[in-house]
């Protein structure tokens, strides 16, 4: 079906020729964004396997018979066997899916034994970020670049903007091979963190601490955005996490705290 | 004919107070399915809104605010004012036909459940010309973002009071209709599977609406009288809205579909000339799949941070329901095999329906799976589910329903090379405006934004150009409803060949009273 629709499609539309076909969930970077990544592809790849047997036995019966090329009908109309066989099967494919799906989720709500802890708060439209153990927070919005050039009829070139409401003021910095805990909440309506790279999301709820945890495997920059309407500008509160090595995030933890030393004596 | 024209005449005054007063079965279905039209209509164009905005990155049409209030009320239109009342109209019109009976049980009930619909309508629609505008948060309603709505936000709750009202009205009657007037012989395991799913989905309606009638009501108490059901700071809960949203919200998303796999069990052995397979376990996977959509509800949800134990309860019981509904695939196809088939319109829609609600189907059991569930929420892979399994889901069976009852309906019939145009035209637009959204989708892409990151561009602009096209196929199947009440191609009682049913043993069109005296079913 994928490939028909591709090829109906390309035809469709020489002129948009490939830019950006990207059709699949990412693998991601931390254990619960490639636990969730495999699952989805093996739940796929069986959901194909159906498609193909169903839809390849109603094809053959709409090619052969048809009153067209004279085939007379039959009188069957129940059959306890098969019918017994089609609800037996799925069931035992079912539950074939659920004990990878269920050991997955384990893992997933385990937050356990975290080094790190950060907190996010989610605003009307931006993001709070707070370091629990090292008593560091800040605010993080859309950048200047996005924000101008995405009011309407801003006749500026989005595509010319670098990251185009996917970059922010002030970027989460994490550290790479730590388990983190993140806790989510709200100070207004509902919000979603969510990094696709890094996993799976939460909602962000007021009166509500959530919880899930992360564990960057490769250091670099992974962008995401609020998912959970959260009223007018709820597509331009991005989110923007750069993980680096242990050792270069506890040089930035120190920064960041020498910076505020700074701001309170002043 | 004559005779029944004239026996009519004493009842019905004519002009526009025909339709007002009218409390027969027919002209109700009649209103029922134009202003289901309408609602599609008009449903379609803040659709085409929407996706003209998203052609391209960068706001170029519309603000934001009014984006949402476009997808607020895109949803709430077609899911209240196209899909159910076309249901209940064809409800209306095929019940007493295929059970034997003169009319509804509770006529005046039924003019009533009617003439409720456009007068909320137009309280509705009509917030969108408010100060502040119209519902912005979300076909759900989720608060606190719901409470921080205009002054649209009691009206838009009144008039969803107002409907699922005739809801209720039009499923009671439905209820006293099947149960009480059948004709003598048919026993319940002998009606039409058409029969079989109105009556599960109107025990569906009877028990969903009032739980969003308390819902909906909580919020404006919330939001009018110092109540905090809700609202965090005073003591409430949030999430708590949530939950009786989606007990209501899941045994409706049903109720938009059982009726249409009656639909479908009723066209494809007529052009397979073969019976129903199944007959039996299609009513108990009916039942079941009804039963089970009160017990999975915070599967729209599994991202609010749930108890593991919750989490995996709500799995297993929606990974569940993929058992009957695969009966009733199997089924499906085991009525095609072996058949003597022909494809005219109603069955191309009907085959149609099979492959891409399976689509649709698989999809869900995909969003079941929780951990893979955290990717895909809120994404538009779930916009593409939803709208697989109600576009070329129940909106293809309503329209595959109009083709194949339109002859008895008025006597006339359709133009078959037109009807099947148009099936080719509406079928590949589906694919082209929804097949994409699965891509963005698992690609990152959130729902509900009305601009995106640049990467997500090219599906999103062939979504758009599909919808464009999607909707001008409609103009062209009102173009030949039109034409073939002009057209003047009459039909005699049976309209195919392979029907079979008590609505084919009257004239076309049916006389007034439906059947006077019952017929004997054996
Ligand atoms: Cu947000």
């Amino acid at each position: 079906m994928k490939i028909i629709i591709f090829v109906l499609l390309s035809t469709l539309m020489p002129a948009v020729v490939v830019a950006d076909w990207e059709t699949n969930m990412p693998r991601g970077v931390t254990p619960t964004s490639i636990a969730a990544y495999d699952l989805h592809m093996l739940i796929f790849y069986i959901t194909v396997v159906i498609g193909i047997l169903v839809f390849g036995v109603m094809l053959y019966s709409i090619i052969h018979h048809r009153k067209s090329k004279g085939y007379q009908a039959a009188t069957f109309h129940e059959s306890t066997k098969v019918e017994i066989i089609w609800t037996v099967i799925p069931f035992l494919i079912l539950i074939g899916m659920a004990i990878p799906a269920t050991k997955t989720l384990i893992m997933m709500e385990d937050t356990r034994n975290s080094e790190i802890t950060l907190k996010v708060t989610g605003y009307q439209w931006m993001w709070k970020y707070e370091y629990l153990e090292d008593d560091i927070a800040f605010f993080s919005k859309i950048d200047k670049d996005s924000n101008k050039a995405r009011r309407l009829n801003s006749s500026i070139d989005v595509n010319k903007v670098e990251h185009y409401l996917r970059n922010v003021d002030n970027p989460v910095v994490l550290p790479t091979n730590t388990k983190i805990r993140i806790l989510l909440t709200a100070s207004d309506v509902l919000h979603a963190w969510w990094v696709p790279e890094l996993g799976g999301k939460k909602d962000a709820i007021p009166g509500y601490i959530n919880e899930m945890w992360i564990d960057i495997k490769e250091p670099g920059i992974y962008r995401g955005q609020c998912a959970e309407l959260c009223g007018k500008d709820h597509a331009f509160m991005p989110i923007v996490v750069k993980a680096v090595p242990k050792s270069e995030y506890h040089k930035w933890v120190s920064i960041q705290k020498d910076n505020r030393i700074a701001t309170k004596e002043n | 004919m004559s005779a029944n024209l004239e026996h009519a005449e004493h009842h019905q005054p004519s002009g526009i107070m025909r339709w007002i007063t009218t409390t027969n079965h027919k002209d109700i279905g009649t209103l029922y399915l134009f202003f289901s039209l309408l609602m599609f209509f008009i449903g379609g164009l803040m659709a085409l809104v929407i996706r003209a905005e998203l052609f391209e990155p960068g706001l170029q049409l519309v603000v934001p605010g009014f984006f949402n209030q476009m997808t607020t009320m895109h949803a709430l239109i077609m899911i209240f004012g196209a899909v159910m009342p076309a249901f209940v109209g064809l409800a209306n019109w095929q019940v007493p036909l295929m059970i034997g009976a003169p009319d509804m049980a509770l006529p005046r009930l039924n003019n009533w459940s009617f003439w409720i619909l456009p007068f909320a309508f137009t309280m509705m629609i009509s917030t969108l010309f408010f100060e502040g505008g119209g519902p912005a948060a979300g076909w759900t309603l989720y608060p606190p973002l719901s409470l921080q709505g205009g002054n649209s936000m009691p009206f838009v709750i009144f008039s969803i009071h107002l409907l699922g009202l005739s809801s209720i009205l039009g499923a009671i009657n439905i209820i006293a209709t099947i149960l009480n007037m059948r004709a003598p012989g048919m026993t319940l395991m002998k009606m039409p599977m058409f029969v079989w799913t109105w009556l599960i989905t109107a025990f569906l309606l009877i028990a969903a609406m009032p739980v969003l009638a308390g819902a909906i009501t909580m919020l404006l108490t919330d939001r009018f009288f110092g109540t905090s059901f809700f609202t965090a700071s005073g003591g409430g809960d949030p999430v708590l809205f949530q939950h009786i949203f989606w007990f209501f919200g899941h045994p409706e998303v049903y109720i938009l579909i059982l009726p249409a796999f009656g639909i479908i069990s009723t066209i494809l052995p007529t052009f397979s000339r073969k019976p129903l397979f199944g007959y039996d376990s299609m009513v108990y996977a009916t039942a079941s799949i009804a039963l089970l959509s009160f017990i999975v509800w915070a599967h729209h949800m599994f991202t609010v941070g749930m108890p593991l134990a919750g989490e995996l309860f709500f799995m297993f019981a929606t990974m569940l329901i993929a058992v009957p509904t695969g009966v009733k695939v199997f089924n499906w196809v085991a009525t095609m095999w072996r058949g003597s088939m022909t494809f005219e319109t109603p069955m191309l829609f009907s085959i149609a329906f099979i492959v891409l609600f399976t689509i649709g189907g698989l999809s869900g059991l995909m969003l079941a799976i929780v951990p893979a569930d955290f990717q895909y929420h809120d994404t538009y892979f779930v916009v593409a589910h939803f709208h697989y399994v109600l576009v070329p889901g129940a909106i293809f069976a309503i329209i595959a329903a109009v083709y194949y009852w339109l002859p008895k309906w008025t006597g006339k019939m359709y133009d078959e090379f037109l009807g099947k145009i148009h099936f080719w035209l509406t079928t590949i637009f589906v694919n082209v405006t929804f097949f994409p959204m699965h891509f963005v989708g698992l690609a990152g892409m959130p729902r509900r934004i009305p601009d995106y990151a640049v990467q997500f561009t090219d599906f999103n602009a062939i979504a758009s150009v599909g919808a464009f096209g999607f909707g001008f196929a409609q103009v062209l199947f009102l173009y030949i409803l039109y034409k073939a009440l002009k057209d003047d191609v009459t039909v005699g009682e049976k309209a195919w060949d392979g029907a079979q049913g008590l609505e084919w043993t009257l004239s076309s069109p049916p006389p007034y009273h439906s059947f006077e005296t019952p017929p004997k079913v054996e």
